[in-house]
């Protein structure tokens, strides 16, 4: 009999283990890598609106910081194709992947937004840290449980019909652009906040070969 | 018909039938790219013969302009009387990869 324990003290040792959900490639340990950059923002410190721009500048300074692991010179033209196109995918899914931080991120909590980007010899790492709206959840995974189960350019010719109909919602398409244009592979990893456990945190992981 | 920012500028020019687009777009959302997609709506709805768009100075694109570029092609295909033809450059990485997203929204129409 354990009716001395209030129903309180239960609901928050079931915090305390903390349910973690992975979904997709997720692997916050992949080795052979010193380097990296981390970028770090707080949400609450002006309205989205004018924050905005920063994804777009924060996204291109990855690429450009990036780009100086890439030594091209002149005369070597498939090397500095290769450059040019490395800094466009990173500049692309850091884009869209803060985009998508900022959009979904749960203003009230306090948590901060985070991108790391990880230098390997094969390949980049993205991970991207934000907190959620509870009520949003349950929609996002199913929707990643579609990105990983079905078949993606179907998919994405769905999402354009429906947002032909839907002007309000978003387009849908950054994750999904991120896995079929760019070939990444996408992870995810929800957790309750360490700091707060009634918050609820995602991590995104995208790796890009190189 | 011309929108001009400091981030991007988009020109109709009717001697050519070509939307230019030059520079950066990453609008958050369907609503700020409102006046865009009404410049192209102005343009298709002088039911042209053709309509290019010319992205080959369009250095960026974020998810919710390929949307808005798709939804444009998908509205332009339904109407049936005009072409429309997309200029991109081989230059410009993004292109190669997400342009051809462009000719697969068509088959929705199809």
């Amino acid at each position: 009999m354990n009716d001395g324990l209030p129903l309180e003290n239960e609901r928050q040792m079931q915090e305390e283990i903390g349910q973690v959900q992975i979904f997709g490639d997720f692997n916050e340990e992949v080795p052979g890598s010193e380097e990296y950059l981390v970028i770090g923002f707080s949400p609450g410190s002006m309205p989205l609106k004018q924050r905005w721009r920063n994804n777009g500048l924060s996204a291109d300074f990855l690429a450009e910081y990036l780009a100086t692991f890439f030594p091209g010179n002149e005369e070597d033209t498939i090397k500095a194709d290769k450059t040019i196109e490395v800094k466009s995918a990173v500049s692309y899914v850091a884009n869209e992947l803060l985009e998508n931080a900022m959009k979904f991120n749960d203003e009230t909590s306090q948590q901060p937004i985070s991108i790391k980007l990880e230098m390997h010899n094969d390949r980049l790492i993205f991970f991207v840290k934000n907190s959620l709206k509870p009520k949003t959840i349950a929609k996002f995974q199913s929707y990643i449980q579609e990105l990983l189960t079905g078949d993606r350019d179907e998919l994405y010719i769905r999402q354009l019909e429906h947002n032909v109909q839907d002007e309000n919602s978003g387009s849908g398409l950054g994750l999904l652009s991120i896995m079929n244009d760019y070939l990444a592979t996408v992870g995810w990893k929800f957790e309750a906040s360490s700091k707060n456990p009634e918050i609820m945190t995602v991590t995104t992981m995208v790796q890009l070969d190189l | 018909m011309e929108i001009k920012t400091d981030d991007y500028s988009v020109a109709y020019e009717p001697a050519t039938q070509t939307v230019n687009f030059c520079g950066s777009l990453r609008l958050s959302g369907a609503e700020e790219y409102a006046d865009i997609t009404q410049l192209l709506n102005q343009v298709a709805d002088q039911a042209p013969e053709n309509i290019n768009l010319d992205l080959q100075n369009l250095e960026f694109l974020n998810s919710s302009g390929i949307n808005m570029f798709s939804k444009f092609v998908i509205k332009v295909r339904q109407q049936g009387n005009t072409g429309i033809k997309i200029q991109g450059s081989k230059k410009i990485p993004w292109q190669g990869k997400s342009l051809k997203t462009f000719n697969d929204s068509c088959l929705v129409c199809s």
